[in-house]
């Protein structure tokens, strides 16, 4: 067993108003350069629809996550090494920018610079590809927002297979939840096995992955071999980049941009520590839908005194043992089980996890509209279809689902007679699996959300690390550092150090 | 063509086009690797690059690896193994020939579209279109040069040209001498190829360097970076309590360890 720490992301969609505040603050940091206009490294889909880019989730198309052998053993969908290597001059599975959308902006400046006319100027769209202006914006970023456009393109949504999606068409049943995406920093991520240049990497101390800037050399593999197609080709640099998962803000303890400025609450980030050793054996399991299952079967319980002593041993820090164990994150995906997984068939063993929503069925059973059973509303007659949700997060197993959504039910049915009526059913907490303690805990963390219980996040020991002393007077963050740490140079050979202290015998 | 200007073109250019070269990019390499990419303008716009892109570099590789082997490979090891003059002429003409070809559709698919669609046009650097110009022109010189090579199938002027570079890389002087009388369009396909020799370290041929084989014997496919274990000095140890200490070595200070699995 080796024992390695993420810090993973948890999203409480039964929270999410889709205000988007995530992604603005998140782009206005990250991506507001040449090159990656069209990027959003955290992006929100209105559910049911194609998404962003266009039909991301339909990997026979794009040829993203893994693939499972006859043999057993997992490769790129995108095919074996050299297979990979066959497409490096044109890769027939590569996106277009259209996918995404033609990035684009206003001539504003015409509004104040026009002469005297006829009509009233107008601050036409303009493409920042071409600089010429757009007769007309056909897609965005965010096009089918609250379900926008008609029902018969968004219904290509890949997760309707098995649901008889015709229903959903009508207005009076039809449904929608909201998707904020980011990177998943996988524990078996696509994209890092698929480039050729070795420049993707998972960081050991955190779990984040990022690509080295230094090392991509364009050949664009990473982004065919994501299935989440959060891996963005810079046009104008000739480089990948993806969230960086605000690891900047994650060394020093504090939450991700979109996490910080969620107005819903819905971020959790929290430590977990998982088994390094069986990453690649949870991922080659035969049935997708065990995947879910071998995925959580990773994660190491941090209040074991065994897996403490052996995370001692791998040279995880105290803190970090200590802050897995008050982790939001191990909670809700671990204790709880109301945290899923997006898209497990993948076989990446994703890292931002899902609380499925659940208010559409609770108003829909108020108003009598669904079938009760033993007092709660039945969550498999529901507004959402159970196996839509369950498309989406347990490769099509809706079993799991169906015991996250009624244990947020029973959270509800349960806090509601201790605060309204007084009376505390433990019995509604058993029907679940839970106990009253839990469910005050779950209702705390998940319904209070107050922002130390959000984010348990322990610092980088760095110090530890790397000898930070050379590093100061260093050009700070930026792509061409000045000195970038070293002072040795191609051109006047090394630099002389006169400042060094002389070599003497200890006194 | 004069003695002297012959001796200028192919006694010493080679040597400061391939110099420029090496040297070139080892400085662009060491200072400045975030320019270091292939560019590629797929993501931008799909069109005729399935075709164009895998026909031309498929084709040019082809033809690199004749040049290199077929100039550079000593004459008498030819000879030694028994391959005739004749018969390596004619292995030329037909390999490069089809290697020439569709180098040469793939490069003028990809001409066009770099020059026609506005989305690429306007993203390329004056450089991305020259480098591009002149590789077609220079397929074009290449290709022509077929005309003069078979009135002469017996591969005497392609001994020339083998005594020549042979000449060049075992530093013979006047090795010059040996190509004087060559049609000029051989010559002229010479200088081209010697000028973006000398060009590619300020494009984007760079990224032939960095063609990525050994992604083929990477052992598995996942990789973690640590920090741990490196660049950390033993402070406590130091005579001097608080000063830095430069045991790692300042290069190494900000490296990592990577660990495949």
């Amino acid at each position: 067993m080796k024992i390695r720490a993420q810090i993973p992301m948890v999203l409480n969609l039964d929270k999410c108003i889709g205000c988007h505040t995530c992604s603005i603050t998140c782009k206005n940091v990250w991506t507001n350069r040449e090159g990656v206009e069209y990027a959003w490294f955290n992006n929100v889909e209105s559910k049911p629809g194609i998404g962003y880019p266009k039909d991301w989730e339909n990997q026979e198309r794009w040829n993203g996550g893994w693939h499972r052998r006859s043999n057993g053993r997992i490769e790129p969908k995108l095919g074996s090494k050299w297979r990979i290597l066959s497409k490096i001059f044109a890769n027939p599975s590569l996106p277009e920018i259209d996918d995404f959308y033609e990035p684009y902006t206003f001539d504003y400046e015409w509004l104040h610079k026009a002469p005297e006319l006829k009509a009233q100027p107008t601050a036409r769209p303009r493409s920042l590809l071409t600089g010429e202006n757009l007769k007309k914006i056909e897609w965005s970023g965010n096009w089918e927002d609250m379900l926008g456009g008609e029902f018969a393109k968004r219904s290509e949504d890949y997760n309707f297979t098995g649901v008889e999606k015709e229903i959903y068409g009508e207005f009076e049943k039809t449904f929608l939840m909201y998707l904020p995406r980011l990177c998943e920093h996988c524990l078996n991520p696509t994209c890092l096995a698929a480039c050729p240049s070795g420049a993707i990497y998972k960081r050991d101390e955190d779990g984040i992955v990022l690509i080295d800037q230094e090392k991509c050399r364009g050949w664009r593999m990473c982004v065919s071999a994501c299935p989440y197609k959060k891996i963005y080709y810079n046009w104008a640099s000739g480089k990948s980049e993806k969230c960086i998962f605000c690891y900047p803000r994650i060394e020093t303890g504090q939450p991700t941009v979109c996490s910080e400025t969620c107005v819903g609450r819905i971020r959790y980030l929290g430590v977990v520590l998982y088994d390094a050793d069986r990453v690649e054996e949870a991922a080659s399991v035969e049935d997708p839908k065990d995947l879910y299952p071998s995925q959580l079967s990773l994660f190491l319980d941090p209040n074991d005194p065994e897996v403490q002593k052996q995370a001692r041993i791998d040279g995880i820090p105290e803190a970090w043992i200590q802050a897995a164990q008050r982790s939001p994150v191990y909670k809700m995906a671990v204790e709880w089980k109301v945290a899923f997984p997006l898209h497990p068939e993948y076989r990446t063993l994703p890292m931002v996890w899902y609380v499925p929503p659940l208010s559409p069925i609770q108003s829909a059973a108020e108003a009598g509209k669904i079938s009760e059973r033993d007092g709660m509303p039945d969550v498999r007659s529901l507004r959402i279809p159970l196996k839509y949700l369950a498309n989406l997060l347990t490769a099509g197993d809706e079993a799991p689902i169906a015991v996250g959504l009624e244990r947020m039910l029973a959270m509800r049915a349960y806090m509601r007679g201790k605060r309204v009526h007084g009376v505390e059913d433990e019995s509604i907490a058993e029907r679940v699996g839970l106990t009253g303690a839990t469910i005050d805990e779950m209702y705390r963390i998940m319904a209070l959300a107050a922002y130390e219980d959000r984010y348990v996040i322990p610092t980088t020991h760095r110090e530890f690390e790397e000898d930070a002393y050379v590093l100061r007077g260093a050009g700070g963050f930026g792509f061409r550092e000045v000195t970038e740490g070293r002072t040795a140079s191609l051109f006047g050979g090394k630099k002389a150090q006169p400042g060094k202290p002389v070599k003497r015998e200890a006194m | 063509m004069s003695e002297f200007v012959n001796y200028l073109l192919f006694g010493w250019f080679p040597y400061l086009a391939v110099t420029v070269m090496i040297v070139g990019s080892i400085l662009r390499f060491d200072t400045n690797q975030y320019s270091w990419r292939s560019q590629s303008s797929q993501f931008l716009r799909r069109k005729q690059m399935m075709l164009g892109s895998n026909l031309f570099h498929l084709g040019i590789l082809v033809l690199l690896g004749g040049h290199l082997v077929g100039l550079l490979t000593p004459i008498e090891l030819f000879d030694y193994v028994g391959v005739s003059h004749e018969f390596k002429q004619l292995m030329a003409l037909i390999v490069g020939g089809i290697a020439g070809a569709a180098a040469f559709a793939g490069c003028t698919l990809l001409l066009h579209r770099r020059l026609s669609d506005p989305r690429i046009r306007r993203s390329s650097a004056t450089l991305d279109i020259a480098v591009l110009v002149l590789i077609w022109l220079q397929i074009l010189l290449g290709l022509s040069t077929t005309y003069w090579t078979i009135q002469h199938v017996d591969g005497r002027e392609m001994v020339n040209f083998m005594a020549w570079a042979n000449g060049l890389l075992t530093l013979q002087p006047g090795s010059a001498n040996f190509i004087i009388d060559t049609h000029i369009v051989y010559k002229l396909h010479i200088i081209l190829g010697l000028l973006l020799f000398l060009i590619t370290p300020f494009t984007r041929l760079v990224h032939v360097f960095s063609a990525p084989i050994w992604y083929l014997f990477r052992p598995g496919y996942q990789i973690v970076r640590t920090r741990r274990g490196k660049g950390v000095p033993p402070r406590a140890t130091e005579p001097f309590g608080g000063a830095p200490a430069y045991t790692a070595g300042p290069a190494t200070d900000r490296a990592f360890i990577e660990e495949v699995q």
